[in-house]
């Protein structure tokens, strides 16, 4: 039976990891490499590494880094953060990432989901979405959570889907950073929605919060970034109370 | 005699990993297109994500399909990966019918989105191994492999080494003679994935 995926998700920024590090270990733990090698170790899924550099120039050294990582790890990765163009996607894929994540790009130009669906297959294309409650909808945020899209969240999911997105990975920007739970509303709405694995993410703060968006919103996968530093939330003690939940995990 | 890896190139998906994957394991290994390197070859291994026409169309543009039927004829060792396991039999549903290698006998279907919620199958699954085979050793029955793919693979002859479930079962590993293939990415399965390359490599 297929299992549900544990992601932790590294954000990079200047080759160093910026969130999320446990202090006790600072130095490995700002080693994205190292701590891509530890997460392997612990039985992460998956990794997600979210490139938040700001300047162009230093686009190179995210491929020299996806490069290093791809000879050590040996399980799926997912790279995204600025990836505007065919080309960013061609470079990632190119340096050994499995999957693009493409955030604000594809709401400005939502044919580059398309044409990239169709030069590296759906499945390489992960669209991330960040969404927030505004009344009673949900609205997508894009530059980084900075702009109000306008555009309603479930309807754009179905969009992404209906252009050949492989997942979606869906943040909370409401629950994000707040320990209080995935969005479960929220992602139960874009997981009826779409025929496509959801990726949750945002507010997760222990394995109680995965088990509930695995059994509530029936999310494909859950994301989360700082709890997986500290010793006693780590990856496998979180997969063994999912399997004594009865969730089906990669032990 | 010296082992000597090849990873045919034949423009679909991510070779390079598959070579880390041998790298990481001490040997090795060529991505090549050239037929004279897979003539050389010692282990051969066909990977591969994407289309079932486009590749079959680029391996005939490349001049591959001859040196790679000889090469299985021969007996060297061979390793199919995803696309690189679907593309040895005979024919594909995808869009509507399209040929194959046909060195094994069966073919190629689309999972049924009548039945199925999510399409493609993407995760890790678990495999049930129904056959002793090498490639298998020293891993658990059962054990989690890393898969992506919308089509799979359906044998005519008895050469399923392994199933997978995914709303019913389907052929995850075939194994016949020198060939071994399967329908999931072992260089991207971790330990277990790592393990079968190993054994793929070692007699």
């Amino acid at each position: 039976m297929l299992a549900k995926r544990i992601i932790p998700c590294l954000d990079i920024k200047n080759n160093e990891v910026v969130k999320g590090i446990n202090f006790e270990d600072l130095r490995s733990a700002g080693d994205p490499v190292e701590l891509a090698k530890r997460y392997d170790g612990e039985l992460a899924d998956e990794l997600m590494f979210l490139d938040i550099t700001a300047s162009h120039e230093k686009r190179k050294t995210i491929l020299e880094l996806v490069d290093k990582i791809s000879e050590n790890i040996f399980i799926p990765f997912s790279v995204g953060g600025g990836v505007s163009e065919i080309e960013d996607i061609r470079d990632l894929l190119n340096s050994g990432a499995d999957k693009v994540s493409i955030n604000t790009a594809a709401v400005l130009k939502p044919g580059l989901i398309d044409s990239a669906a169709k030069k590296f297959g759906s499945s390489t294309i992960v669209i991330a979405i960040d969404a927030k409650k505004i009344g009673d909808e949900y609205i997508v945020f894009t530059h980084g959570g900075r702009k109000n899209s306008g555009i309603n969240a479930i309807d754009w999911a179905k969009e992404a889907y209906n252009r050949g997105a492989g997942e979606i990975l869906l943040t909370s920007m409401d629950r994000d950073g707040t320990k209080n739970g995935y969005e479960i509303e929220l992602t139960s709405s874009v997981v009826k929605g779409v025929k496509i694995p959801v990726i949750a993410s945002g507010g997760a703060r222990d394995a109680k919060d995965m088990e509930e968006v695995f059994i509530k919103a029936d999310a494909s996968a859950a994301l989360a970034a700082s709890i997986f530093h500290y010793e006693n939330s780590g990856i496998i003690p979180i997969k063994k109370y999912l399997k004594s939940k009865g969730i089906n995990v990669r032990l | 005699m010296k082992k000597k890896i090849a990873i045919i190139d034949y423009g679909m998906g991510n070779l390079k990993n598959v070579r880390n994957a041998f790298n990481f394991l001490g040997y090795d290994a060529e991505i090549t297109e050239n037929y004279k390197h897979i003539e050389n070859a010692t282990h051969l291994i066909l990977p591969g994500v994407g289309g079932f026409k486009d590749a079959m169309l680029t391996l005939r543009q490349k001049g591959l399909i001859e040196p790679i039927k000889d090469a299985v004829a021969s007996g060297k060792n061979f390793l199919g990966i995803c696309l690189g396991m679907q593309l040895l039999f005979e024919t594909s549903e995808e869009f509507g019918h399209s040929e194959g290698f046909g060195i094994l006998k069966g073919k190629v279907i689309r999972f049924d989105d009548s039945v199925i919620p999510l399409i493609p199958h993407i995760g890790w699954n678990d495999i049930k191994m129904l056959k002793p085979v090498k490639e298998f050793n020293g891993i658990e029955n059962n054990s989690f492999f890393y898969f992506l793919h919308s089509y799979y693979c359906a044998p005519e002859e008895d050469i399923t080494a392994a199933v997978c479930d995914y709303y019913g079962k389907f052929s995850a590993c075939v194994k016949k003679n020198n060939i071994f293939a399967c329908q999931f990415h072992p260089e991207k399965s971790h330990t277990v994935g790592l393990a079968l390359l190993k054994n793929f490599i070692n007699d």
